[in-house]
């Protein structure tokens, strides 16, 4: 029988049919949707005078621009409450799942999704947000799409898509210490560059990442997309079967047990042939930060920031043209520069195991005078546990300011926005000129390395923290 | 939605070599708010075309009136990040029905197929070269040809072929989108959930 790989099987098993010359008409199992990408994609199926195929298969929550205070207040910014408004209206109409500001599971879209077991290994996941990759991590093919499709899986619950490229990546070894998942994404992402997957669809491997959590596997495959990536996902194994079981939608009883008998043939032969294979060495990782104005331009933090020896033309003066915008050197250390934000959240670092980890670090620690420290969980779900461990009361003590979920800061649609000039550190997926609030400058890092600098109010690498 | 059918389309170019434009430049997410597909034009490159009082930078390539046209040279990498269709809805909206790059990001290409921008994909030295032209002489006209595939620098004669797969050009050249496609099959997905 021919090798093939955990993609390979997925994606063939969801081809309603492939058109000659053309894309496959490809199946998607769970559709979540949000406020802002959704909108419109529903304006045209009213134009077309048609409904919703199968609206048990989608889901929504407004999580992109709703505030992060007052929540059980009306949104006070009117285009914004239009919008949540809207989604209400094309739920209740079309009778789709909605999950509310305010109601137990309301959150991030990505960070819901798991927590309800909607996600699960073997399904196509698709999303009008480029994060959707994160459901990956659970051995799902998951990624994110425009409205025009966002309009086609509500109308038909398929899209058209050409199959893309294979790569598998693994990472090797055991991770230092002070080293998280995120260091791992940062680094193979400079390695390979902002466009270095572009084509692909990765699968990661190897006993690095088989180590990991599921919410560590969240953070890497949701950070595909930055290195150009489809998506990527993880073969699932005990550690992901042991997160879903007893999870409002997963199966229960007998029907559980087939579930993870089936679960369990989802991983690539051995011998199955990628497009591009690439592996790291776990040990050569270390706290890793960016410096510039895309994920790709990261470095360790006990490193300098690159020079531009060998680079010309329009490469050169866009490397300046992103240092000049960070106020940045070439050649300069990044370690020691003063920061003014910690943004603590988002669907690449706002659960759980990442709250826990930055109040451990500065459980009996303040934060540094010139540091604001927002720390926004992903969901009420996280919200809860983190009140209910102490984490809030730890983190409040530390001089942190807990805000209600959302994404945020992340992308500053709402008033959460750093203010033109100054520095953040965040524990998000993009460092992109403007993208936490026009003129910000944002440094993205794991949230141990966030913890360390919110307490030193400069760049630092946590070990050294730690030590003291 | 239909669009407009694209077949042979000569114009002017708006070049923008910088590389790894991502689709926050292109529209903020501030901009995103609204809840029909109008007026995204207004916003696109809202941060690099206008400071903080709203005042055009005279620096940047689209308020210079040197230059204009339907087709947008860009540098590398072009529309990297989020997965907003409102980007390409900015371009389409400002007037720009092409766009040229030597390599483009995933889902944005995607996107400009689904709603009627074409993409096209260069090699790095024939981007050189258009950009070189238009820098040179802004009124350079530029044909880019859907049925032949084919883009030529009309002042030099040079061209290069690109690649789009059959579907999708039969798609842009009758102003067809996916939609009309997938809901012709509604039954055979309905064979397809049936069998599962």
């Amino acid at each position: 029988m021919e090798k093939t790989t955990l993609f390979d099987k997925i994606w063939d098993a969801h081809v309603v049919k492939s058109v000659p010359a053309g894309p496959d008409v490809f199946f998607i199992d769970k559709h979540f949707i949000h406020e802002v990408t959704s909108p419109v994609a529903f304006l045209n199926l009213e134009k077309r005078g048609i409904g919703v195929k199968y609206p048990h298969r989608t889901i929504a929550t407004p999580d992109h621009n709703v505030p992060t205070v007052d929540q059980d207040q009306t949104i006070k910014d009117k285009l914004s409450r239009m919008q949540v408004e809207k989604l209400r209206h094309n739920c209740a109409k079309y009778g789709i799942e909605l999950h509310d500001l305010g109601s137990a599971h309301h959150g991030i879209v990505h960070v819901i999704g798991p927590e309800l077991g909607v996600t699960q290994p073997g399904m196509t996941i698709v999303c009008g947000d480029s994060h959707t990759s994160t459901h990956g991590a659970f051995g799902a093919i998951a990624f994110g799409i425009g409205t025009s499709e966002v309009e086609m899986v509500l109308a038909t619950q398929c899209i058209m898509q050409s199959k893309p490229k294979k790569m598998r990546i693994s990472v090797e070894g055991e991770l230092g210490n002070g080293v998280t998942s995120k260091d791992i994404i940062l680094y193979i992402i400079s390695k390979i560059s902002a466009a270095g997957a572009t084509g692909y669809f990765v699968e990661y491997a190897g006993s690095a990442i088989r180590s990991l959590s599921m919410e560590a596997r969240m953070t890497i495959c949701n950070m595909s997309i930055e290195m150009g990536a489809r998506g990527g996902l993880i073969a699932p194994d005990e550690t992901t079967f042991e997160f879903l079981k007893g999870k409002q939608y997963t199966p229960k009883g007998e029907e559980w047990d087939q579930a993870v008998a089936h679960w369990k043939t989802l991983k690539t032969d051995e011998g199955a042939v990628f497009d591009k294979e690439l592996t790291f060495d776990a040990a050569d990782i270390e706290p890793m930060i960016t410096y510039g104005t895309n994920p790709g331009m990261g470095i360790k933090v006990k490193d300098s920031i690159p020079t531009t020896e060998g680079m010309e033309g329009s490469n050169k003066k866009s490397y300046l043209k992103s240092l000049d915008y960070m106020g940045f050197q070439p050649g300069e250390p990044i370690k020691g520069k003063q920061v003014d934000y910690v943004f603590v959240g988002s669907c690449t670092n706002g659960r759980i195991e990442d709250i826990r980890a930055v109040a451990q670090f500065v459980k009996g620690r303040k934060k540094a005078d010139n540091i604001t420290a927002w720390i926004v969980p992903g969901s009420r779900e996280v919200e809860k546990l983190a009140h209910e461990e102490g984490l809030v009361k730890i983190l409040e003590e530390a001089g942190f300011e807990l805000r209600q979920p959302g994404c945020s800061a992340c992308l500053a649609m709402n008033d959460d926005k750093i203010p033109s000039g100054k520095y953040a550190v965040s524990t998000s997926n993009r460092n992109f000129e403007g993208r936490q609030g026009p003129g910000a400058r944002t440094m993205l890092a794991s949230p141990l390395t966030v913890a360390a600098v919110a307490v030193t109010g400069r760049i630092t690498d946590p070990r050294e923290v730690f030590d003291n | 939605m239909a669009y407009d059918k694209f077949t042979i389309l000569t114009s002017t170019a708006v070049p923008l070599p910088t590389e790894n434009v991502d689709t926050d430049q292109i529209i903020p997410a501030r901009f995103l708010k609204a809840t029909e597909r109008e007026g995204f034009g207004d916003n696109l490159f809202r941060d690099w075309r206008y400071d903080v009082e709203g005042n055009p930078k005279k620096d940047f390539v689209l308020n210079d009136p040197t230059y204009t046209g339907k087709i947008l040279v860009a540098g590398k990498n072009f529309g990297s990040g989020s997965s907003r269709e409102h980007a390409v809805w900015a371009l389409y909206d400002y007037g720009f029905r092409c766009v040229v790059s030597s390599f483009f990001a995933d889902i944005f290409k995607n996107n400009c197929l689904n709603i009627g921008v074409l993409p096209v994909t260069v090699s790095p030295e024939f981007a050189d070269k258009l950009l070189s032209a238009i820098e040179e002489n802004p009124n350079t006209q530029i044909e880019v040809n859907l049925p032949k595939q084919k883009i030529t620098l009309l002042s030099t004669g040079d061209s290069e072929s690109f690649d789009i797969n059959e579907y999708k050009k039969a798609n842009m050249q009758n102003g067809f989108d996916d939609i009309d496609y997938l809901l012709n099959m509604s039954s055979e997905i309905d064979a397809f959930v049936e069998k599962r």
